[in-house]
């Protein structure tokens, strides 16, 4: 046990607790689970497939920084933004206003957070993130309001065993309208920690669709967790695109607890060298007469690994319910690895459920065909991965982050 | 008729969904309960066994001691206490049958019950089963031992594989299945009191369908039994595989192990009928049906898998392939029907090791009444797996809405030339499709048998003859009054 004891100090030894006010239970039941409970190893069922004990060998520290500019960063520069640097917010980055109907707190400055929504109880990452919170912004889109201009979050990680704890509350209203950009992007130092939490709840008829945009360099954690609650006639949307990363962990939890509501959820990724990708979704049929449609695509090269986990859950007399989950991979070297675990935990019967998931590669004929017509190989392989992952990007509604997401491409796989 | 009351009507009902849940009055020779190293010497002074098959016992008790219970299937049941079951248990006889004839006669009725007489088989010319009976985790009689030995075919109980063949099986035991593979495998090399044994030598394609016949007969036992089929080189077999048990209030143990070996360019086919008792409509008593299957495959070889499912209170069964020699290719088919509580964990593995290896997956899962039905698959590419390819497709059924039924595969993949399709669906029996039986006169009953059997056709299909019809007429019976 020393020796377990011994990690867990390390990850949060040099943290202090966190300033900002969050319920006095969470945190002591946050404090608890970072006392006794050791990191997961791959004999836990929900990381068989990612190593995190190396989290456990790094003192991070909280840090300030400072960037120049978000230009880089800017993925739909039509949107007013909030920039957060290490977890910390940059007013001088960030707009003054955002669009009407929308308001926003930091999360620093805020008198009482309300209670977490999250799971604590043996889930380290959530009580780090609880307990040692660095900062975050609440959204509170008003009931009624559609609103036109989607609202942008960025964060970015700088420094050497630096840690953010972040989080993301965002209240939708009932029968309100809005979409959120999320980006989380990296600048120079080793070891960078971003653990972020999003609380995302849905009132009746509220539509709320997130783009959340993952670039991180190579040197980079990123565990993220989104507790996601829908009430009926709800819909909720995300889109997530992994392009960049050391080791990237997306937990997304749908609950719908409301009937009439509809879940889509759609990923890509793309890794290459000895990056990690691992997508764990749950969908959580409470309510009947709901659909819930998710398609996650990625393309593995050199030595990279995938992981995806998709569970839909029909709950007892949640009837009517129609789920889809579909998982699409491709290799493209020897050396890259994929994992797929699509599960189905079905307890009503009046119900359409399905999943597929394939593994291949691209397909040699059509390679031929693109060269057989004067494409180098280079170009044609682009063609074939962009056509692949293009059934997932076409999901992206917001042209300026569908566009931003080609420029990554092209910046990080060399795309013309 | 005057006097017959509802309360007789169900019972015969009720007695009527399980008609193999008689118990045959035969003397048997049992082990005092418990377990220990005693009784892991007493089997096996009682089976005369030579000294290397003790210390592999015992060898395999000490690890045993060792392991803890696995809790991580999707099934919840009361875990058996392993100091209260009698692990020996043998229809009382003293001397080896020397014909048919000989057969106690009480046995022979037993066996006509469960409708493998072999009188009549011996009788009919012409007949392409040869049976191995095991009650009470003891083989009882074999038929068509001569025919089969002038192929060379050795076809007998394991003990009797022991004592005549030990070089074949101390070879083989244990390298599919280790010893330390598992809680349940880990005690059956413990404690395993009889299965069946079959040699099929190179070249020599078996001329008829081998078939062993579980039953647990006897109260409080465990029924722990070992298969071995070894099909060297070029050589095929077909191999038939069927239990029942009586109907007890109490839960009872089944432990198997399955052992397939396929060298190069030969091929097993290895088919179950699996209607252990599964215990009464309210959950109680049934068979805890805990078993290891796996087979591994040479150079060009081909082992398959079907499995009717229909007994058992808890199933936790995995019958997997080692697709280790290039070009090998392994398959599932499998049907399994819960109803009332029964619960089912099972699925497969197919490991591919070697180049172009082929693996093929069809699950079908009925779920009806209170039951939980779980797919649980793996598909492990390894990196030298070059241009391998997998389908799986898992299909559930849900019949009513308090059943359960869930699907997790895992998929693994190290090499970018193979591929992999997986897909499951869940979903009811269309309305629309028993509206269209009504109208043209079938009963409801009868159409969701229609519609079930064709559900599950495609892996009926891979059944041998003869036990298609069985598992065809199970799958109605175990279905009955499920309607909802």
């Amino acid at each position: 046990m020393t020796v377990i004891a011994h990690k867990k100090t390390a990850l949060s030894s040099r943290l202090e607790a966190t300033s900002i006010s969050i319920a006095n239970e969470d945190k002591a039941l946050a404090l608890g689970v970072l006392e006794n409970t050791p990191l997961p190893t791959t004999r836990t069922e929900a990381w068989k497939y990612t190593r995190v004990a190396r989290l456990g060998k790094i003192a991070f520290t909280n840090q300030e920084a400072t960037i120049s500019s978000i230009d880089k960063y800017n993925i739909d520069s039509s949107a007013p933004t909030l920039v957060f640097v290490n977890g910390h917010f940059s007013k001088e980055l960030s707009s003054n206003d955002l669009p009407e109907g929308i308001s926003w707190n930091l999360l620093s400055d805020m008198n009482a957070i309300p209670a977490t929504k999250l799971k604590l109880e043996n889930e380290v990452f959530n009580s780090l993130n609880t307990a040692h919170l660095t900062g975050g912004v609440q959204l509170t889109i008003a009931a009624n309001v559609i609103v036109g201009t989607p609202v942008q979050i960025l964060h970015i990680i700088k420094g050497t065993e630096v840690i953010s704890n972040f989080k993301v509350i965002i209240d939708a209203g009932k029968s309100s309208q809005a979409s959120v950009v999320q980006g989380y992007f990296s600048e120079d130092g080793e070891n960078k920690f971003c653990n972020v939490t999003s609380e995302i709840s849905l009132a009746e008829n509220a539509v709320l669709s997130i783009d959340k945009v993952q670039y991180e360099d190579e040197n980079s954690f990123h565990i993220s967790t989104e507790e996601v609650s829908q009430e009926r006639n709800s819909l909720f949307t995300i889109n997530t695109s992994t392009l960049n990363g050391g080791l990237v962990r997306n937990n997304l939890h749908i609950k719908v607890n409301g009937t009439n509501c509809n879940s889509v959820l759609n990923g890509v990724y793309l890794m290459k060298n000895k990056q990690h990708v691992d997508n764990h979704t749950i969908v959580d049929h409470i309510a009947a007469h709901c659909e819930s449609h998710e398609l996650y695509k990625g393309v593995m090269d050199d030595k990279s690994t995938a992981v995806f986990n998709g569970k839909v859950f029909v709950r007892p007399d949640a009837q009517k319910i129609n789920a889809f989950q579909s998982n699409g991979n491709v290799l493209l070297s020897d050396n890259a690895t994929v994992n797929s675990k699509p599960e189905l935990e079905i307890y009503a019967d009046d119900v359409k459920c399905s999943h597929g998931s394939t593994t291949g590669q691209l397909d040699d004929e059509a390679i031929f065909y693109l060269r057989a017509r004067g494409l180098s190989k280079r170009s044609a392989h682009q063609l074939m991965v962009s056509a692949f992952i293009g059934e997932v990007l076409d999901m992206i509604k917001n042209e300026n982050v569908r566009s931003y997401v080609d420029g990554l491409l092209t910046e990080r796989f060399g795309w013309e | 008729m005057a006097n017959y009351t509802e309360d007789e009507l169900a019972q015969d009902l009720e007695n009527q969904e399980y008609k193999f849940g008689f118990t045959t009055d035969i003397d048997a020779d049992q082990a005092p309960k418990g377990l220990n190293e005693d009784i892991i010497r007493f089997i096996s002074a009682k089976k005369d066994e030579p000294e290397w098959m003790l210390e592999h016992r015992l060898e395999a008790f000490e690890m045993w001691k060792k392991m803890e219970e696995p809790n991580w299937a999707h099934v919840k049941y009361k875990k058996p206490n392993f100091q209260d079951i009698i692990y020996y248990s043998a229809p009382k006889q003293t001397k080896k049958y020397e014909s048919w004839d000989d057969v106690d006669p009480e046995m022979k009725e037993t066996m006509k019950k469960l409708g493998i007489s072999m009188e009549e088989q011996k009788r009919l010319t012409g007949t392409n089963i040869a049976v191995d009976f095991v009650m009470d985790s003891v083989s009882v009689a074999t038929s068509f031992k001569s025919k089969l030995k002038e192929l060379g075919i050795i076809f007998c109980s394991f003990s009797e594989a022991v004592q005549e063949h030990p070089e074949l099986v101390r070879k083989h035991m244990g390298t599919v299945v280790p010893t330390s593979d598992n809680f349940y495998a880990a005690l059956n090399s413990a404690v395993f009191t009889d299965g069946s044994f079959c040699y099929i030598p190179k070249g020599v394609r078996c001329p008829m369908e081998l078939s062993t016949y579980f039953r647990i007969n006897e109260g409080g036992t465990g029924q722990f039994e070992r298969t071995l089929v070894i099909a060297d080189e070029g050589s095929y077999v077909s191999y038939l595989e069927g239990c029942t048990a009586p109907q007890r209030d109490e839960n009872q143990l089944h432990a198997a192990v399955v052992e397939l070996i396929a060298m190069d360019n030969a091929e097993i086919k290895y088919s179950t009928v699996q209607n252990w008792y599964p215990g009464d409509k309210n959950g109680l008593g049934g068979i805890f049906n805990f078993v290891t299957k796996r087979g591994i495959c040479g150079l060009n070889s081909k082992i398959a898998w079907t499995q009717v499912e229909t007994g058992s209170a808890v199933t936790w069964k995995y019958p997997s392939c080692i697709l280790k020699g290039d070009n090998s290719i392994g398959e599932f088919y499998s049907v399994a029907v819960t109803n009332n509580y029964q619960q089912a964990d099972t699925g497969t593995k197919m490991i591919h090791l070697g180049k172009n290896t082929k693996s093929t997956i069809i699950s079908k899962g009925i779920s009806a009444g209170k039951s939980h039905n779980s797919y649980r698959g793996l598909v492990q590419i390894h990196k030298n797996a070059t241009n391998s390819r997998n389908f799986s497709q898992c299909d559930s059924l849900l019949m009513t809405d308090e059943c359960g039924a869930h699907t997790f595969p895992y998929i693994e993949c190290k090499n970018s030339s193979s591929k992999i399709e997986h897909e499951a669906t869940t979903s009811k029996i269309g309305e629309d499709q028993i509206f269209y039986c009504l109208q043209r006169g079938i009963s409801e009953e009868k159409a969701i048998s229609l519609i079930v059997n064709g559900y599950c056709k495609e892996v009926l299909n891979q059944l041998p003859m003869e036990f298609a019809v069985e598992a065809q007429k199970l799958l109605t019976i175990s279905l009955e009054g499920s309607v909802g």
